[in-house]
């Protein structure tokens, strides 16, 4: 096991590596750089004073040697484009508690609200409930979270209090150390729970459905149990592990924030600043926020596959690599 | 290698020929007028089908139907609102463009994007996974690894970058969404290919003296046709989404082109509330659109499940 999570670790460093390669070349494979597009008609001395603080006068190569120097001293760079350039880390410092707020209170809505939707229709299939639950798991699959935004904005965003529209700056409230639930959350949490809860409700629903149906629940039935004991210590229990695998890996899209939800609202988190940064081609900045997005992702995909041994024994991940 | 082996395997060959070419279409026939019949009796594939087939014709005779033209300018009629002209029935937008004009010539960037890229994708994805499944060894662990850099990042971020490097414009949404996009179809035709390898009528048919070329092409591709066809009628909506998200955040579709995604972001400010008409009309569309997709590609999974029927 050891040997296994070893093993992947170093393959996940091999491709943050690769990343990094890959974004930094294709971002300098471009001839100009984050000064040479805002028509801000700059001096020639003044233009070469710009590059040459920032390293840009260089040749693409020796400016890779240096980020990766840099990378391994854990430096990511100072932003181009924000006014003052601070470090990277210090403006992600900044930004990322508000989206992970934001995800945070979306996993509660989506896992909760999804399990308990998909359990229940499960358990009445084929009724009104079942129906029901199918068809908005089928909406917030399939429609686009930037389009829910905008309706919710239409229907509710100029009503009352929560949601005035795409200005407002929603700040993190933390209180005695713990986030409490603001009604500047609402809709957003609204609708970037949508997908992931139709995901859990219909994963959820299908897998204990499955377990449902399995001889062992008849043998359960049959030994006079009741039908708590059963769904709790049978189903669940079997119902949980093929989910494992589908649900884990949205959790790092909802901590890392989604572009949309963030730019219709206002959010002033993760993914707004990520775009921002690509208008303005802050390439310290994107290189940065690539790096962590695929480091979250990579390290998510491995927690999962372990957590999948660790619930179900009989999986043994390590075997069939350790044969290779 | 003697000749008489090869006499044997150009005998066996040529007198197999047209009792099994006789076989599958016989069996082919029977096998798609029973997915059509299945298909026609799911009521929402057809609801979704009638969507598509609509958006269709709109973006097809964009050029006829709409009395101006997309890019047409008239400045008397800058954010009139709908139903109050009936010259231009969904009034127009914030340059005064006629809406209803605007939002026909949408369905065309909308379907030229989302049928175009993946009829690329699936092209590099079943070739490059054709390779990697059949081939298997180092091309396999190369592909593999290019397959894993490229997602280390989710797509739509990749994409963003790209195009931030590309530039906006049609072209350019289409290539970049096909740089990231070919790695499901990949998967799936590698997956394909490795379940098939070793199945019974394949062994038979290398022992037939099937050459590579006709085990990939008449034996394995045409069994792994219908999860493909399924995969790439789910494709279609991802990417009318990629690219209605990607120009909603302004990097997409360049003007004057009429793009959905973009008629929603430009509206989306202070004034949303009096112009609903700008965001409204445009979303209704993509959702409808991408409902319409993944319909019809619900409707084609049950109806060419033949082991579910």
């Amino acid at each position: 096991m050891t040997g296994y999570i070893l093993r992947r670790a170093i393959s996940l460093i091999f491709v943050l590596f690769a990343v990094l390669t890959v974004v930094f070349f294709l971002m300098n494979a471009i001839p100009g750089g984050p000064y040479q597009f805002g028509e801000r008609g700059y001096s020639q001395e003044a233009m070469a004073n710009i590059l040459a603080k920032y390293g840009l006068d260089k040749p693409v190569t020796e400016r890779y040697v240096n980020y990766l120097g840099d990378i391994v001293r854990l430096d990511f760079g100072k932003s181009t484009a924000v006014p003052g350039n601070p470090p990277v880390t210090e403006l992600i410092a900044q930004v990322w508690p508000v989206t992970l707020h934001v995800g945070l209170y979306t996993i509660l809505v989506s896992f909760g609200l999804g399990l308990v939707m998909g359990i229940v229709a499960a358990y009445y299939r084929n009724s009104w409930v079942d129906n029901t639950v199918t068809f908005v798991a089928a909406l917030g699959i399939t429609i686009p979270s930037f389009i829910i935004a905008t309706w919710l904005l239409l229907i509710f965003g100029f009503q009352n209090g929560w949601g005035r529209s795409h200005t407002v700056i929603i700040g993190p409230v933390v209180e005695g150390g713990f986030p409490i639930l603001a009604w500047d959350y609402f809709l957003p949490v609204i609708t970037y729970a949508l997908a992931p809860l139709a995901l859990v409700a219909r994963y959820t629903r299908s897998s204990v459905a499955d377990a449902m149906s399995a001889d062992y629940i008849r043998t359960a039935r049959a030994k006079g149990l009741t039908e708590r004991t059963i769904m709790s210590r049978h189903v669940m229990r079997n119902a949980l592990i093929p989910m494992v695998t589908v649900l884990l890996p949205q959790i790092p899209n909802l901590l890392t924030g989604s572009l949309f939800i963030e730019v219709v609202y206002g959010i002033p988190g993760l993914g707004k600043f990520f775009v921002t940064s690509i208008f303005n081609r802050d390439y310290p900045m994107i290189m940065a926020l690539a790096l962590l997005i695929a480091a979250l992702w990579g390290l998510t995909y491995l927690i999962t596959d372990v957590l999948y041994t660790l619930i179900d024994p009989r999986i043994r991940v390590g075997s069939s690599a350790g044969s290779a | 290698m003697s000749n008489q082996d090869n006499a044997l395997e150009g005998e066996t060959y040529s007198s197999s020929r047209p009792v099994s070419l006789g076989e599958e279409q016989i069996l082919r026939r029977s096998l798609w007028m029973d997915t059509v019949r299945r298909f026609r009796r799911n009521r929402l594939a057809m609801v979704g089908l009638f969507i598509i087939t609509l958006f269709l014709v709109l973006a097809l005779f964009a050029d006829v139907i709409t009395p101006y033209k997309y890019d047409h300018v008239d400045f008397s009629i800058v954010h009139l609102l709908p139903f109050k002209d009936p010259a231009h029935p969904l009034g127009a937008d914030a340059v005064g463009r006629d809406y209803l004009t605007r939002l026909i010539y949408g369905a065309r960037t909308s379907l030229f994007v989302g049928l175009s890229v993946p009829l690329i994708t699936f092209t590099i994805g079943i070739v490059l996974g054709t390779l990697a499944g059949y081939r298997g060894g180092v091309t396999d662990f190369i592909i593999q690894r290019v397959i894993e850099v490229a997602t280390a990042l989710p797509p739509l971020i990749f994409a963003l970058i790209l195009l931030s490097i590309a530039g906006p414009g049609i072209g350019n949404v289409i290539l970049v969404l096909s740089l990231t996009g070919w790695i499901e179809a990949a998967r799936l035709t590698r997956a394909q290919f490795l379940t098939m390898r070793e199945k019974e009528f394949v062994t038979a048919a290398r022992a037939l003296g099937a050459t590579d070329r006709d085990i990939i092409f008449s034996h394995v591709l045409p069994n792994a046709f219908s999860p493909l066809l399924i995969a790439f009628t789910f494709a279609v909506p991802l990417v009318i989404f990629s690219e209605a998200g990607l120009s909603f955040l302004g990097l997409g579709i360049a003007e004057p082109t009429a793009s959905w995604g973009k008629m929603v972001g430009g509206s989306i400010g202070s004034t949303i509330r009096v112009y609903y008409h700008l965001p409204l009309f445009p979303t209704i569309l993509v959702a409808l659109t991408m409902l319409g997709f993944s319909f019809v590609g619900d409707g084609l999974q049950e109806a060419l499940d033949v082991t579910r029927s």
